[in-house]
């Protein structure tokens, strides 16, 4: 079955993004498949490379993105709520004027239109947030 | 279809808002905060047991809780990621009342 995932909270502040990544794996685990993880609102900081959590602390971020590098999960990062909150990827930095990026691997930047084909194109959508 | 409960009873309306809302066959997993409403003797004790719905708790949230499976009220079934996931594809549709 293919499964798509939402998430509208950001890492360490709201255990929404760490269920959505426990339940993703179990997903994978179980023999479906992700067709997307979308983050929105708050759930863009999901995707900033530049996170240091202490050694003894899981690393959010970089779960998302070795999930994305092992089963080719797509990340896509909202991208009117990636500018408010300071993620970039190397266009959206060029493209604002910014000195540099931070988008994680695995992440990318892209629009609403990428939820509503999320949801068309897979048999469940999955909420996680606040 | 599958409802989903993230808040603690004390703090939100949401499961009693979810209860009010329940169709025949639907079925409630309460995660996060939401697994607070499984403890006997708490305040959504009414709610959950009376409810027609079949109502799960998540494992892992429990444990962080520190609510063993001698303190759920009679009936909750207790289900890990992989119960949630079969939950998920078991209903046709997933509300998450956030």
């Amino acid at each position: 079955m293919k499964f798509s995932l939402m998430v509208n909270e950001g890492p360490y502040n709201h255990q929404a993004s760490d269920t959505a990544y426990n339940f993703a794996k179990a997903v994978l685990e179980g023999g479906h498949e992700i067709f997307r993880v979308f983050f929105y609102h708050d759930g863009v900081n999901n995707g900033t490379r530049l996170t240091t959590p202490p050694q003894d602390d899981r690393n959010i971020v970089e779960r998302w993105s070795a999930m994305a590098a092992e089963h080719e999960v797509d990340l896509v990062i909202c991208v009117a709520a990636a500018q408010r909150r300071g993620i970039a990827d190397e266009d959206e930095s060029r493209r604002n004027g910014k000195d540099a990026d931070n988008i994680a691997p695995g992440f990318r930047i892209s629009g609403l239109g990428q939820l509503i084909e999320a949801g068309i194109q897979s048999d469940r959508l999955v909420e996680f947030g606040d | 279809m599958l409802h989903t409960v993230n808040k603690s009873p004390y703090r939100s309306d949401s499961l009693k808002l979810c209860m009010a809302y329940m169709q025949s066959g639907d079925m409630v997993l309460l995660i996060e905060d939401g697994v607070y409403a499984a403890m006997k003797g708490g305040s959504s004790e009414a709610l959950v047991s009376g409810s027609s719905a079949k109502v799960y708790a998540l494992g892992p949230d429990l444990k962080a809780r520190g609510i063993g499976s001698d303190k759920l009220i009679d009936g909750i079934e207790v289900v890990g990621f992989d119960g949630f996931v079969n939950l998920a594809a078991e209903n046709d549709k997933v509300q998450s009342w956030l």
